[in-house]
């Protein structure tokens, strides 16, 4: 197993209580990598600690990125959060932690 | 309408950003515009606050510093200056930039102040409601009501020959957006141009972020000399396409890596990023790397704007009452969790009421929940309490049951820090477009 770091790179973004995560492949080649195992169902479980908000994928195939949009992960808000880091902005790292199959070559 | 690419930089992201990086841009761009962004959502209702306690305060608190920075320079090479710290009192910020450059001998220009965003009288006023709570606005409940402008009055503020446009709550593309439509003279009701434009503005209204800030990743995604980064410029074309750039020599990094994150930096939507001036779509945008620090960012459209404009509403929403205390070496986890414990029992027997409260071990847990670092075994950890209250008081009561673990908690406790701060939770509401009015008065220095 591989992890999502070792393909890919991400931003968080916040707005309000929804927080966004971009995930970029470095070659645009690992694209469909993305798509295939970063499923909006396999966010949704890795981030169960912090929401159980719906999880929105957006697909950008000419960047090679996806953009995830999480419901309910700021602790009910930047600015009345209680959490140690209100806008999220650590939780694109959370994202690259999640395990995909390494490639196999099947040519 | 000019067919010359429009060179506009972002000299701020945020109130409290880098001055010299700013200083670098304007004195090594080739300017036409510099922006400075400076407004944070929550910013403005403690501005605000500012402005009631005293009429001629309520600007952004960094001010002074930025533009005697900035202002000489902007000047001598005719950069014209964008910005929002005007926050709540536009006016009071355009006169205090009128007093520094006449400290500073400099004259023969005009600020312009656009305002219209304060509409606390009407969304107090009956029949408007919080749209994340359903809770009634009133005059009670409601410390600030800011509507976001778009790009209209300052268009209007640099067709009239504002040098320093000051503005309160506008949407930060918008900022952006507004020189670039003048310069080339599109209609702002052509929907794909203002698209362009607004993406444009969104890739710097974050400044530091597009060239290599909030990036590096050690090993991974390595940027150069993060301590001198360049703060971003783009060279407009007539058809709203750009490149992104810095100055040369400046630290960081243009590449296409950095560009896309930006591109996607709190976006939803894609195909639907609403600003008051378009609804615009960076479905299709496309980003080239051009190599030398220079990305190409073109293909983004836009389809009408919105009837409503949204409103950041600011409510007092109780306080927090927060302590920490670290603990290391062997066993420090359990001791750190031992500890969490004393003060949640602490507060039972005491009876502090709470409505909510977070028991983080920083070092294993805090950032992404109480599952992460599981397995895993620190060699410190900090503890950190955080609980909302509905006084001050119960607040400290919070805290210090963390600072007296120094004495009755477990072993080896060091380093408590206590904090109380009251919460000022930003909300929206939206308004129809015709009932907030701007206006753009003038003053010649």
């Amino acid at each position: 197993m591989s992890a999502l770091r070792d393909i890919a790179h991400a931003r968080t973004g916040d707005k309000g209580d929804t927080c966004n995560i971009s995930l970029i492949a470095f070659d645009a080649r690992d694209y469909p990598r993305l798509v295939a195992h970063a499923t909006p169902e396999r966010v949704k479980t890795l981030f169960a600690g912090i929401t159980n908000g719906d999880v929105t994928r957006y697909e950008l195939p000419r960047l090679g990125a996806l953009n995830f949009v999480i419901t309910g992960a700021l602790g009910g808000g930047v600015t009345r959060s209680l959490a140690l880091d209100a806008h999220g902005k650590s939780l694109s790292a959370l994202l690259l932690t999640m395990e995909i199959p390494d490639e196999t070559d099947t040519q | 309408m000019s067919t010359r690419a429009f060179r506009i930089g972002c000299g701020a992201g945020y109130s409290g950003d880098r001055i010299e990086p700013a200083i670098e841009l304007v004195e090594r761009g080739e300017l036409d515009v510099i922006v400075f962004e400076c407004l944070a959502e929550r910013t403005i209702a403690i501005a605000q606050q500012a402005r009631a306690a005293d009429p001629a305060a309520g600007y952004d608190p960094r001010l002074d510093e930025r533009v005697e920075a900035i202002l000489p320079a902007a000047r001598r090479r005719g950069v014209r200056i964008v910005t929002n710290m005007g926050a709540a009192n536009p006016p009071a910020a355009a006169a205090r930039v009128r007093d520094i450059a006449r400290r500073l001998g400099i004259g023969g220009f005009t600020i312009a102040v656009v305002a219209g965003d304060d509409v606390r009288a009407l969304v107090t006023g009956g029949g408007f409601t919080a749209a994340e709570t359903g809770e009634a606005l009133t005059a009670d409940n409601v410390v600030s009501a800011n509507a976001y402008l778009g790009a209209d009055g300052i268009c209007e503020a640099l067709v009239n020959g504002a040098d320093v446009v000051v503005t309160g709550r506008v949407a930060d593309p918008s900022l952006f957006l507004a020189p670039i439509a003048v310069h080339h003279g599109w209609r702002l009701d052509d929907w794909t141009l203002a698209g362009r434009g607004t993406l444009v503005g969104h890739m710097l209204e974050c400044a530091g972020q597009v060239t290599g800030g909030y990036f590096a990743d050690p090993g991974l995604k390595d940027v150069a000399d993060l301590a001198r980064l360049g703060f971003p410029l783009a060279e407009v074309d007539a058809d709203g396409s750009a490149v992104i750039t810095k100055v040369a020599g400046s630290g960081g990094q243009v590449t296409a890596a950095t560009c896309t994150e930006q591109l996607l930096y709190e976006i939803h939507d894609p195909a639907a990023y609403v600003t008051p001036d378009v609804a615009a779509d960076f479905s299709a945008a496309c980003i080239t790397d051009l190599g030398g620090d220079r990305v190409r960012v073109d293909g983004a459209g836009g389809r009408g704007r919105p009837s409503t404009l949204k409103v950041s509403v600011g409510q007092f929403d109780g306080w927090i009452g927060e302590g920490q205390i670290s603990y290391a070496g062997a066993g420090a986890a359990a001791r750190g969790r031992l500890a969490g414990e004393i003060v949640v029992e602490r507060l039972r027997l005491t009876g502090v009421p709470f409505s909510d409260l977070r028991c983080d071990l920083i070092g294993l847990n805090a950032l992404h929940g109480p599952d992460a670092g599981r397995g895993v075994e620190p060699y410190e950890v900090r503890l950190r309490v955080a609980a909302r209250t509905a006084s001050a008081a119960d607040g400290w009561r919070v805290a210090r049951e963390v600072e007296s673990l120094y004495t009755n908690g477990p072993a080896g406790g060091g380093g408590a820090f206590t904090s109380v701060r009251q919460v000022l939770a930003m909300r929206s509401t939206f308004v129809p477009r015709d009932r907030v009015s701007w206006r753009v008065d003038y003053e010649s220095v």
